[in-house]
């Protein structure tokens, strides 16, 4: 069930970013160009994208389970700190000179373009190179002499 | 150069909200995509099974919507093959460090709003839209 109600949404979020044209770099560009001919199309597809989450967790939010699982995981970290706000602007920097986020660079790869499927490739090397670093940095936090 | 569509952006836009409130309501994830497809380069157990379903849904969307007559996107990107890795890379890491992407922190956490996402958000559409700028009107010839 979950499984299958997974896959549902990932259709639908990908429905919507192909219809709303984000599946196209260059429209997404078109946005970020505040000095060239301006699309705001990016701003129409978020504001609606919140109106309907806005709404729609409001009412998931009265609930103490969801329909399918034991538990509703809504995110608790609510800090503020430098890896957010670092990790924030790399990402912003990679969003800019190519115009791909996570969700159209997936869904665009089943086009099958080479472009597309070297950019999600190192993206998902950035990815576990983070999780690595991460990791490496627990263990050696772990392995660490007692203070005193 | 491309046209304002309103009209299918909120159409889009609508579904894509759907979608995320969908997952939270009936299994009680967020959809973040950068997080989604962390988790399925290192499964975990328990979740692995929806967030692999997740992305085939997503990566099927355009060839189903294709075979309703839409035309399958042309994703065109400015810039040569080191460029679009070094992009990559970064966009990678970054939402990893930061802990979501335009989906993860623009859509579900600034719905909550939680301020860590909409610091988040603010900061990748400013930075991204500096990067625009310079690349397209003051380094001639970039990317």
């Amino acid at each position: 069930m979950k499984s299958g109600v997974a896959l549902l949404c990932g259709l639908m979020f990908g429905a919507g970013l192909m219809i709303s044209g984000m599946t196209e770099p260059q429209k997404v560009l078109g946005f970020l160009d505040i000095l060239g001919p301006w699309d705001p199309s990016l701003i129409v597809v978020m504001a609606a994208a919140l109106v309907v989450t806005f709404a729609g967790f409001m009412a998931v939010r009265r609930r103490a389970t969801p329909l399918f699982a034991a538990t509703l995981a809504w995110p608790s970290n609510r800090e503020v700190d430098t890896p957010l706000i670092g990790g924030a602007a790399l990402f912003g920097i990679g969003w800019g000179l190519v115009g791909l986020c996570p969700g159209p660079a997936i869904a665009d790869l089943s086009t099958g373009s080479s472009p597309i499927v070297l950019f999600a490739g190192a993206m998902a090397a950035g990815m576990v190179a983070r999780n690595l670093m991460n990791r490496r940095r627990a263990t050696t936090d772990a392995s660490a002499p007692e203070p005193g | 150069m491309t046209e304002f569509t309103p009209i299918s952006a909120g159409i889009g836009g609508v579904l894509i909200g759907l979608a995320v409130v969908m997952l939270m309501l009936s299994i009680g994830r967020v959809a973040g995509i950068s997080g989604i497809a962390a988790g399925v380069l290192e499964p975990q157990r328990g979740e692995w099974t929806w967030q692999l379903p997740f992305l085939i849904g997503l990566v099927a969307a355009p060839p189903l919507m294709h075979a309703a007559g839409y035309p399958l996107p042309h994703p065109v990107m400015p810039g040569s093959t080191t460029l679009i890795a070094m992009a990559g890379l970064v966009v990678g890491f970054g939402t990893r460090l930061s802990g979501g992407c335009t989906s993860g922190h623009g859509i579900c956490g600034a719905a909550r709003l939680s301020s860590r996402s909409i610091v988040a958000t603010a900061t990748f559409m400013i930075v991204a839209m500096i990067v625009v700028a310079l690349t397209h009107h003051v380094i001639a010839g970039m990317p």
